[in-house]
């Protein structure tokens, strides 16, 4: 039995995850276009490699990766491209990117799979390319290419490999649903990382708010091929962050600016697992992901398969949306979302819920008070930081005070300003605070890279100059000795000649 | 003799002080010759700071020109592509208070960098012998164009240009460059955990 | 004899506190304050100054002055001693770290004003202090003067990005910031 260990700070808001019937899995019916953003993930975009009016099948490569921080994007199902052009997509900027919007046929054919089903057999970094082809990202909503993390490296062994299947954050059931359906696939994609990483030990981490999903994956895991441990803990948030989940199971702590796979973990969410083992073992790339549909505006609430691609107004279609003036559609959950500017933008890898709320369910807050310096965000703050003073030095812009009080161990959970009293929204100001330094040091790294080419392009000016200088000085000495030796003086001699030539000229 | 002294108590005040003096005089003279400094590593530190567009609008012919005046005692708002950010890094270095911008020299754009129309482009390499960091490739009669990872935006190369074929174009726009703003500077304020976009407030 | 160190130390830091209690040397304490690296440097300088003046002014004191009879010229030499130890700091520092003496600026020189380091150079002499005495004495004086320094360019450094009504930004919250500090310094009263 493992020792459970607690996080410092955290809070308990109200779960609201009946709301959206874990457990209860159904299908969506196909939308008739599909929009694919070419950027699902951290990292950079993938590039299209279809044209407008190509008829392509699902499963069938769309865009490639672009670089090892790159996944390639497929086609959920059959249908003809009909552009691939800027489009608003989910994203808290409300701006647009180039997506590849497919109009779909309801034919709903798909390319011919080949799994590897002797995959024990192949070598770890086949199987890594495979997962990497199949354009497999971090689904608990970071997006990081799975590819890269299964890589740390030869310099960072891995020990052990944890499924986190904590889903914290009120509201949402995606994960509970996916391990109370999916079990035995989670158990077989478990399996399937572990060995690619080469770790010894897996755990399954699952909040104890989730009873039956904690007996599914336990005797799905009786029949697994390797030993796998569930491990139960209190529920609380924002136990499911990957650092505070590893504190958690094995009482070690990620180092600040650090990975998992420097103490020896990889930390991977059920829904990736489940799409590695479809990649592996069905040859399926990831096309299609579960998506719960909740809040009281909605008439039928629950999870969904999805295709990528989705938009958003379809399923709040399919899920009985009844319109409330000003309404807020929130991508994610009430702690870590952001409401959606446009209802046809996609849902994409990351999507694991949209939040449809009333008015009265999740009311606009009241506009924000000045801070009483109470210190309870530094109660509640589960990376031990000090979320007062990092208010006040995000407001100071003061980068040098913020990056040694840690700003780039928050999790942005929003736990501070959940307790705040005077309803100052904290994780603003660190988000704001983040992308100035970021920028900062970019604008740094550019002005230095223009300074030392500037003086380059000084110091071959002035060699320029002092090599025609020496050329010029050596011409005139060499012309003087030849004035020496002959007795004549060769530029004199070259000023007659061209003289002679132009008398030459003039009378002819 | 010291008996004859202490009947004389201003001389000898007089002559203890000026012992004195002269002791202390030899070593401080001493102390100015072992601890001479040369140079000036002060001006190296602002030149850091500063963001190497080498345009002149500050009213020197590049960065560190002005960097040498600012440790003599310039003011230190004169330089628009810093911006407020250098400015307030300048004013942190030297323990000054942050002026805003000096408005004689021009005002905060956001970031550009050149683009040259090619088909309008004729060779002539002008430009190229303009630009401060080489960030322009090309040779004569061979088509140019702007490397625009190395452009500053610093403008130097439109004014040679003799087809007038350079535009400058911002560089940090789309989703990759944005980020979120503070909510003291949003407009209209804004503040809420799951953000409204500003389209939807309007609408 | 330790006890008596121990006692004259505790005296001059805490218990009477040289900006604090005493209420010298006020105006490096304001004008410095602002930012922590550079009261830390101010604090450094000023110890080195402090120490160094105290030793060479009992020195001057008890065995030029005293012979001679001349011990009315102590202000005199106390502030010559002072200027010339203050000068060589400056040529240090600035040797050592030329944007702490950009930083410092005058205040650097105007250590030479600094009522404190000659009100311990004369209260040595009220107080008729050894030479262990006085080298501790200076050393207790520097170490106080540097700790409500430091003390005061934290809690400066915290008002500067507050939210201090007009009114009161600057200098004005600085003063009656330090105030209250000298309140509380005053409660160390009574400590031996």
């Amino acid at each position: 039995m493992r020792e459970i260990h607690d996080i410092h700070g955290g809070i308990h808001p109200p779960e609201r995850k009946s709301l959206s019937r874990p457990g209860e899995l159904r299908d969506t019916p196909l939308p008739a276009h599909l929009i694919l953003p070419l950027r699902q993930h951290l990292g950079v975009p993938a590039k299209a490699i279809v044209n407008v009016g190509d008829t392509v099948l699902g499963g069938q490569v769309l865009a490639q990766a672009q670089g090892a921080m790159s996944v390639p994007v497929h086609a959920p199902t059959s249908g003809t491209i009909s552009a691939i052009e800027p489009r608003p997509i989910a994203h808290a900027s409300g701006l647009a990117d180039t997506c590849i919007i497919l109009e779909t046929d309801g034919a709903d054919q798909f390319i011919a799979c080949e799994g590897i089903p002797e995959w024990q057999t192949v070598a770890p970094s086949l199987l890594v390319e495979r997962i990497r082809e199949a354009g497999i990202a971090g689904m608990g909503g970071a997006g990081f290419p799975t590819a890269v993390k299964l890589n740390p490296g030869d310099s960072k062994p891995i020990d052990t490999l944890i499924i986190n299947g904590t889903e914290c954050e009120p509201y949402i059931t995606a994960d509970d649903t996916l391990m109370q359906c999916q079990a035995e696939a989670l158990v077989e994609g478990a399996v399937i990382l572990a060995h690619v990483v080469g770790a010894k030990h897996i755990v399954i981490g699952i909040e104890d708010n989730k009873p039956e999903a904690i007996s599914r994956v336990t005797s799905a895991v009786q029949d697994a091929s390797a030993e796998i441990e569930v491990a139960s803990f209190p529920t609380k948030y924002p136990s499911g962050g990957e650092k505070q989940f590893i504190e958690i199971l094995t009482g070690q702590q990620v180092p600040s600016g650090g990975i998992p796979a420097d103490i020896g973990l990889v930390c991977v969410n059920p829904g990736t697992a489940v799409a590695a083992k479809q990649a592996i073992i069905d040859g399926k790339p990831l096309t299609h992901r579960i998506v719960t549909l909740t809040g009281e505006a909605l008439g039928k609430p629950g999870n969904v398969i999805a295709c990528i691609g989705t938009p958003i107004s379809h399923l709040m279609g399919d899920a009985a949306l009844s319109a409330e003036e000003r309404q807020r559609i929130i991508h994610g959950g009430p702690m870590m979302g952001f409401a959606v500017s446009d209802l046809d933008a996609p849902i994409t890898k990351i999507t694991n819920c949209l939040l449809a709320p009333t008015a009265r369910e999740l009311p606009p807050p009241p506009p924000a008070k000045p801070c009483i310096r109470c210190g309870h965000c530094a109660e509640v703050c589960p990376a031990s930081l000090l979320p007062q003073q990092l208010y006040w030095y995000a407001r100071a812009k003061d980068h040098e005070q913020l990056s040694e009080h840690r700003l780039l161990d928050c999790i942005e959970c929003g736990a501070c300003a959940y307790v705040c009293p005077s309803q100052i929204p904290l994780v603003q100001y660190y988000r704001a605070a983040k992308g100035q330094m970021r920028d900062s040091e970019q604008e740094k790294r550019r002005s230095d890279n223009s300074r030392e080419r500037f003086e380059a392009r000084q110091t071959r000016l002035e060699a320029e100059a002092l090599a025609k200088e020496a050329k010029r000085a050596a011409r005139k000495a060499a012309a003087q000795e030849k004035a020496a030796q002959n007795g004549e003086d060769p530029i004199q001699a070259a000023i007659e000649r061209a003289q002679a030539r132009k008398i030459e000229q003039g009378e002819s | 003799m010291l008996s004859a002294l202490t009947e004389q108590p201003l001389l000898i005040a007089l002559l203890a002080l000026l012992s004195l003096g002269g002791i202390f005089g030899a070593l401080l003279g001493f102390a100015a010759v072992r601890f001479r400094v040369e140079g000036n590593p002060i001006s190296e530190q602002i030149n850091a700071l500063l963001p190497q567009t080498q345009c002149g609008q500050c009213g020197y012919p590049g960065c560190r020109p002005y960097s040498e005046a600012i440790t003599a005692g310039d003011a230190i708002n004169k330089c628009p592509p810093g911006g407020e950010e250098t400015i307030q890094a300048l004013a942190d270095l030297l323990d000054v208070e942050p002026q805003p911008l000096d408005a004689e020299h021009g005002t905060e754009k956001a970031p550009v960098v050149a683009w040259i129309r090619e088909d309008e482009c004729i060779g002539c390499t002008k430009c190229i012998q303009a630009c401060p960091v080489d960030a322009i490739l090309g040779a004569a009669k061979v088509m140019h164009t702007v490397i625009a990872d190395e452009c500053t935006g610093c403008d130097l190369c439109l004014d040679p240009c003799p087809v007038d074929c350079i535009d400058l174009i911002p560089r940090k726009e789309g989703i990759a460059f944005w980020h979120w703003s503070l909510p003291t500077e949003e407009t209209p304020p804004v503040d809420i955990i799951a953000s409204d976009s500003r389209s939807r407030d309007a609408a | 004899m330790l006890g008596d160190i121990a006692l004259l130390l505790v005296g001059a830091v805490l218990v009477n506190n040289f900006v604090l209690v005493q209420f010298l040397g006020l105006c490096p304490f304001m004008g410095v304050s602002n930012k922590l690296e550079t009261a830390m440097g101010m604090s450094v300088a000023t110890t080195f100054v402090l120490t160094l003046a105290s030793v060479c002014s009992y020195l001057t004191y008890n065995y030029l002055l005293i012979p001679l009879e001349l011990e009315y010229l102590r202000t005199i030499s106390f502030i010559l001693v002072i200027a010339v130890v203050v000068q060589f700091t400056e040529m240090v520092v600035r040797k050592t770290s030329p944007l702490l003496h950009r930083v410092l600026g005058v205040f650097l020189p105007l250590i030479t004003t600094n009522c404190a380091v000659l009100g311990v150079a004369l209260l040595n002499i009220n107080q008729a202090h050894n030479f262990i005495e006085s080298l501790f004495y200076g050393l207790g004086a520097a170490l106080g003067f540097s700790l409500a320094l430091i003390l005061f360019a934290a809690m400066r450094e915290r008002l500067a990005v507050a939210d201090v009504p007009e009114p009161f930004q600057g200098a004005a919250i600085g003063m009656i910031t330090a105030g209250l500090a000298s309140l509380a310094f005053m409660g160390f009263a009574g400590l031996i």
